[in-house]
């Protein structure tokens, strides 16, 4: 039997990997990736949440379409911006967009 | 049953989403990325939920992924320019930071409470939620964080459209 | 199946209504227009703030929600709302000048900011975290766009794509947060955590306790408390200057706004189980940005350290919780907003089309260049640094005494100290602007300031002062908006 721990562990193992990748891309698209990776870990929390501790209520699963939404408002914001980053900079190597000191 | 399906679609994603993060070819991390959201539709399935599982491949997978390898085909990326961080100390304080939390999480969430006596009832026969149920709940309960997507829509595009024109 | 209309009451949304409708209207009009009538826009959107200011003005003294229990009007949001849309009002004013020098005058420009201002409208009412959630994004969207407005610039550029990667990192654990919430209680609606808080044990629910950690790492990053500060002095140096002055304002209250209902009105019951978290932060905040503002030489990269270290104060007022301490966080949210927006428009007004002039040096002589100028600066900086008689001075005086108060002496020592530091800095230019000769400059002519510039100067010069000298009425102002609470 799957239990709601088998869905939790999987979303935590995948939440930490994009956020591993979040850390060590040093490319605006592939962060971005990254993020969306973590965006989909929160999303089956919520689903399995929503089956097992809500069975009757949906609200994880509403919340679940409000976040893929947002993920997608979020993409093509940022997709925008780094389209404008590489016309104007040639590249969108974090580690080049620097030209104010940290 | 469940759970060897559970299994084999788990271990699909986990290997995937690795290869999204350590790959060096943009286009195959973006790939690896959409088979990620095609093994978490799978498991919505799982989950009784088949709406949130189409909309997972259509909008995500299919939407918003293709959004992605548009822009990496139209910037034409290098190899060079993609992989990831070469330094060893950075990359040493992302897995410390990334497995401590790993750990973090998976100890509160086991040892944790949920809201819930059905947390183990295991397959209760709850009927799936199809698109009614969620409509009725968006249209009612939901209405206002619906209509506050909308708007949250419409400041995409122009955001967009400000960002990438070239000229406005 | 029976489908239940839920009532409405679009009454209590109207400000709302308002300002998203007007943000429309400027999207639809600005096609239209010709190139020297593109100046409508910014008319339409102040108009916009002026009405959704009116309407909220006859939402006082209500407390209702709607939309199923997501939307709640009391005194606490409408308080919230005042300081937003004053700061907005103020920000398109002196954005008109600004835009218009810079070239970069559109109508999207002001519909964002209309946009904005709605998130932050939604931060302060919603009741539901899935509304807190979406305003938080409706506004974030839009900043990181405003951000990046000045398109060719590449310091603008660099400035909107390190403002939204972190900030969509941050969305990330705010989610993971929410996520837990729901998961220990069973719904995302305040009230009914709020219900579940208090009649179960919760104070041994470790998820609840990670979800509020995680849950105070996304607000915390919006409102650039340390240590998720990291994007602020990039963000802040790189953007437009109006929108600098406008994240500085808007959007940090818009964080303490939900961080304090979220905190101080669901998780009240477990409340000294992480004062002792948000202590170390409002310390290490103070203390942090204080220190590094004293090693800056660019006046834009400085007001956004003093910012990191304002937002510390703030939370002070968080740890000492409580009704003073909530009504003094109020009144100190509404007197930054003043002092804050005043220095950055002072900042502009020096500015020239290309060269924004934010090098300290380009301070020095100021007052014999143009005296008024200086002095207002001088004002609004001692008010930063917490001089008497100005609204820093009163802000920060009930803060600390509402710490006093809750037995949190500690925090207040290190809070003066920092206050002590901070006067280095901000009177080092008061210093540069009468004490020194002006550098030679290749443009020594006066400084033309703006009419809607001028305007801003006199708002915010009255209200510092007049929060400064007789701070009664706004304070029981702010105590009549956390009463209800309480």
């Amino acid at each position: 039997m799957i239990g709601l721990n088998h869905f939790l562990t999987l979303s935590t193992i995948l939440f930490c990997i994009g956020i591993f990748g979040v850390l060590t891309r040093r490319n605006a698209i592939g962060i971005l990736m990254s993020i969306e990776l973590m965006f989909n870990a929160v999303n089956i929390n919520f689903v399995a949440f929503s089956r097992f501790v809500t069975p009757t209520a949906l609200v994880g699963q509403i919340f679940a379409i409000f976040i893929i939404t947002i993920a997608a408002a979020e993409a093509t914001v940022g997709l925008a911006i780094v389209l404008l980053i590489y016309r104007n900079f040639k590249g969108i190597n974090v580690d080049n967009i620097n030209i104010m000191k940290w | 049953m469940e759970i060897l399906i559970f299994s084999i679609v788990a271990l699909i994603a986990v290997i995937c989403s690795v290869q999204v993060i350590i790959s060096r070819n943009p286009v195959n991390s973006a790939l690896f990325l959409i088979a990620t959201m095609v093994s978490l539709a799978i498991l919505f399935i799982l989950l009784n939920a088949p709406f949130l599982a189409t909309i997972q491949i259509i909008v995500y997978a299919g939407a918003i992924m293709v959004l992605f390898l548009f822009v990496i085909m139209l910037l034409n990326l290098r190899r060079d320019e993609f992989g990831p961080e070469r330094r060893r100390a950075q990359r040493f304080f992302a897995i410390l930071f990334s497995f401590l939390l790993l750990i973090g999480i998976t100890t509160v969430l086991t040892v944790g409470t949920f809201n819930s006596n059905q947390v183990e009832s295991g397959w209760s026969k709850t009927i799936p939620a199809g698109v009614e149920p969620l409509a009725q709940l968006l249209f009612t309960k939901y209405l206002f964080p619906f209509e506050l997507a909308s708007v949250l829509l419409l400041v995409a595009i122009v955001g967009a459209v400000v960002m990438a024109k070239r000229r406005l | 199946m029976d489908w239940i209309i839920p009532a409405v009451n679009l009454k209590l949304i109207l400000p709302e209504i308002v300002v998203c409708l007007f943000a429309i209207l400027i999207l639809v009009t600005d096609p239209f227009l010709s190139k020297e009538r593109k100046i409508w826009s910014a008319h339409l959107s102040w108009i916009a703030v002026v009405i959704a200011f009116i309407a909220n003005i006859r939402l006082w003294n209500l407390q209702e929600a709607t939309f199923t229990n997501m939307f709640l009007v009391d005194n606490y949001a409408t308080f919230f709302k005042f300081i937003f849309l004053a700061g907005s009002f103020l920000i398109i004013l002196i954005s008109m000048s600004y835009l218009k020098r810079e070239e970069i005058l559109h109508g999207e420009y002001f519909s964002l900011i209309l946009f904005s201002t709605l998130g932050m409208m939604l931060l302060a009412s919603g009741f539901d975290l899935v509304v807190i959630f979406l305003g938080l994004e409706i506004m974030s969207v839009s900043l990181y766009v405003l951000a990046g407005f000045k398109r060719s610039d590449l310091a603008s550029n660099e400035a909107s794509l390190k403002y939204f990667l972190m900030g969509a990192f941050a969305t990330g654990f705010l989610l993971y947060g929410i996520v837990m919430i729901y998961g220990s209680v069973g719904s995302t609606n305040l009230g009914q955590i709020i219900n579940h808080i208090t009649s179960n044990d919760a104070g041994s629910n470790l998820l609840i306790w990670a979800g509020a950690g995680l849950l105070l790492v996304g607000f915390g990053f919006k409102i650039a408390s340390v240590p998720f500060h990291m994007w602020v002095p990039d963000v802040y140096q790189g953007a437009p200057t109006p929108i600098t002055a406008f994240i500085s304002a808007g959007p940090k209250a818009a964080g303490f706004a939900a961080l304090l209902r979220v905190f101080l009105f669901s998780f009240t019951t477990i409340k000294m189980d992480w004062t002792m978290i948000v202590w170390i932060m409002a310390a290490l905040t103070m203390s942090v940005g204080n220190i590094v503002a004293l090693a800056q030489s660019d006046i834009k990269r400085m007001l956004a350290y003093s910012s990191i270290a304002h937002a510390g104060y703030v939370l002070v007022a968080l740890v000492a919780g409580g009704e003073t301490g909530v009504s003094s966080a109020l009144f100190y949210l509404l007197a930054y907003t003043f002092m804050n927006i005043g220095a950055f428009t002072v900042v502009i007004a020096l500015g020239r089309k290309g060269q924004d002039n934010t090098k300290l040096e380009d301070y020095s002589g100021l007052g014999s260049r143009s005296p008024i100028l200086a002095i207002l600066m001088t004002i609004f900086l001692f008010s930063l640094a917490g001089f008497p008689p100005t609204a820093g001075f009163m802000a920060k005086f009930y803060v600390f005494g509402s710490a006093v108060k809750s037995g949190f002496t500690g925090l207040v020592i290190i809070g003066v100290l920092n206050s002590l530091i901070s006067v280095y800095y901000y009177l080092r230019i008061v210093v540069l602007m009468f004490m020194q000769a002006p550098v030679t400059r290749t443009d020594n002519e006066r400084i033309k300031v703006a009419f809607c510039a001028i305007l801003v100067l006199i708002i915010s010069t009255w209200a510092v002062l007049q929060m400064g000298i007789f701070p009664q009425s706004l304070l029981s102002l702010a105590q009549a908006s956390v009463s209800s609470i309480f």
